[in-house]
């Protein structure tokens, strides 16, 4: 009972908002201006839009009711805000060290990951094309792959750094590390997976290798490889936060580790905020991608 | 002149797996003649697939050989363009990119661009396509996409046209339409034909001559029957003819009088 009381009292404004939206239905002198297309398009739009507002307007009053108190461990809503306005208004400051604009720090993030990624990207397909084409390469790599890819992020990192004496390669590499995996193992599957007609047809017309590999191969297992890069995507931009922390410098890792060492926890969760944007956009991307270079082939 | 084009000599194939060996073809021997239209005729499971895959290279024969002007086969080429039971269009190109992959391939030293483009279009129009060339397989009937793979297949200009089938998966009137197309670019071409059916109308209505197999396993050729009717061949005409009714019948009694399918199998 109390809780669809606290629930109607939240959705006042859409619920004034929604009998003005019947009304307009009937009237017929505004037809010219919104077509049935227009409106049905505004429809769509609004059962996307209305229900995740919705939840996160509930789950921001949930925290600043939880957090309202000044003896709270954590700040409200209202506090993150007014205690990172400077960060949320200035994002391209840039003071020298690491003491950087919010923008700095994640483009700082994203080069990382941009330059291990596609090197993954790049070996993980080509490796995954070895072993789904060749059982000997499969008998002999798919067991190593196995044991390889259960080993966390981080726990690269150490002998990384004993390897590149350096911090920024070292981060690279991890990210390298974590992404290469499931784009492998994708990639693999899916050229197992091509039908054999493809490969009789590229038999009949006597297709070397390379015209197989890009003609036939790529195009067939697309789906799956994207699959894969979707997978390291994710797995990436989880790993570079974490091995930021333990390296240092400019980027959005550090930045959450320097803040939590100065005590100013708005300032974590304002970066928690970007991090998970920019994680959501980095996926949204490559499914873009995806959609856009195997024709529709590949879901969302 | 009679001398053979198309030669299989004594051609035997068994799959083995682990101490099991399952013989599927024994001792098939068959000479073409070129520009001939050969249909291989049996039930299922005897083998004929298996027959033409060898013959396209696709499959290794246990034992035997098979001859093309000559030459031994033991690989796949454009040679012996192949039109596939399922049609085996590449999805994620368009109909006339298929036909232009073949195209790009075989020709690609032969002919230039322009050249290549202009062949391959007069492939698709060859099959009435032109007007969905740019289609991918997913946005066209199991009937085009057929045309396609017949479209593909001639124009790689095979000295052999395999056909698998080709129209085994299409509902009956488009079956009959691209029987009468497949008939028409034949008498244009003059190519030589082997195709693998198990339609008694359509062996008789396309075929110079139908080998009939035996049951498997250890399918063999049974009769060779000649169908000696004129050509061009018109499907409401034949209905009546003598010789073709003879010829069905005699096809007819030889699969379900002579070697009945054996469902046990």
């Amino acid at each position: 009972m109390t809780q669809s009381a606290a629930a109607a009292s939240n959705v006042t404004p859409l619920k004034t908002a929604a009998p003005s939206a019947v009304v307009a239905l009937p009237q017929p002198a505004r037809r010219p201006m919104f077509g049935p297309r227009t409106k049905t398009r505004l429809i769509d739009l609004a059962s996307a839009v209305i229900p995740p507002v919705l939840t996160i307007a509930a789950l921001l009053l949930l925290w600043e009711l939880l957090c309202r108190s000044p003896t709270s461990a954590l700040p409200s809503p209202s506090r993150v805000v007014s205690d990172t306005w400077e960060l949320i208004v200035n994002p391209l400051y840039d003071n020298g060290g690491n003491d950087k604009g919010l923008f700095w720090q994640i483009f700082a993030s994203l080069k990382r990951v941009a330059l291990g990624y596609a090197l993954a990207a790049i070996g993980g397909i080509a490796l995954g094309a070895l072993v789904g084409q060749s059982r000997w390469a499969m008998r002999g790599l798919d067991p190593v792959f196995q044991v390889l890819r259960t080993i966390p992020p981080l726990a690269w990192l150490p002998l990384s750094l004993a390897a590149f004496r350096d911090g920024e390669p070292s981060a690279i590499f991890v990210i390298f590390i974590t992404a290469i995996w499931p784009i492998i193992i994708n990639t693999a599957v899916g050229i197992r997976n091509i039908p054999q007609d493809y490969k009789n047809v590229a038999q009949v017309l006597r297709l070397n290798g390379w015209e197989y590999f890009h003609k036939i191969m790529l195009p067939a297992a697309a789906p799956y490889i994207f699959t894969g890069l979707r997978i390291g995507i994710g797995l990436s931009w989880l790993a570079i936060v974490a091995a930021e922390m333990l390296i240092g410098g400019v980027g959005i890792g550090f930045f959450i580790w320097d803040a939590w060492n100065s005590s100013r926890i708005s300032d974590i969760i304002l970066a928690l905020v970007y991090v998970g944007a920019v994680g959501f956009v980095l996926d949204r991307i490559v499914a873009l991608i995806a959609v856009a270079v195997t024709r529709g082939a590949a879901t969302t | 002149m009679a001398k053979s084009f198309l030669k299989i000599e004594q051609v035997e194939k068994s799959f083995t797996r682990g101490a099991m060996t399952n013989e599927v073809l024994k001792d098939i021997s068959l000479e073409v003649r070129e520009g001939e239209f050969v249909s291989i005729i049996g039930h299922s499971g005897c083998g004929k697939s298996t027959l033409l895959n060898i013959v396209a290279g696709l499959t290794q024969a246990t034992k035997g050989v098979v001859f093309l002007e000559g030459k031994v086969v033991d690989e796949p080429g454009p040679d012996r363009a192949v039109v596939f039971q399922n049609h085996s269009l590449l999805p994620w190109l368009t109909a006339y990119e298929n036909v232009a992959l073949a195209v790009d391939k075989v020709f690609a030293k032969t002919k230039s661009r322009a050249e290549r483009h202009e062949w391959t279009m007069r492939q698709i129009e060859l099959v009435n396509m032109a007007h969905a060339k740019d289609r991918r397989p997913s946005e066209i009937s199991g009937g085009m996409k057929q045309r396609i793979g017949i479209a593909r297949a001639l124009a790689m200009q095979p000295k052999v046209l395999l056909l698998d089938e080709p129209f085994g998966a299409l509902d009956a009137l488009t079956r009959t339409h691209l029987q009468d197309q497949v008939m028409q670019i034949q008498a244009e071409l003059n190519n030589t034909v082997m195709m693998i059916t198990h339609d008694v109308d359509e062996a008789v209505l396309l075929s110079d001559r139908i080998v009939m197999m035996t049951n498997g396993p250890s399918a063999r050729i049974g009769e060779v029957l000649e169908v000696a009717l004129a050509r061009p061949r018109k499907r409401l005409e034949l209905v009546s003819d003598r010789g073709y009714i003879a010829a069905r019948a005699a096809v007819l009694k030889f699969l379900y009088e002579r070697h009945r399918f054996v469902e046990a199998a």
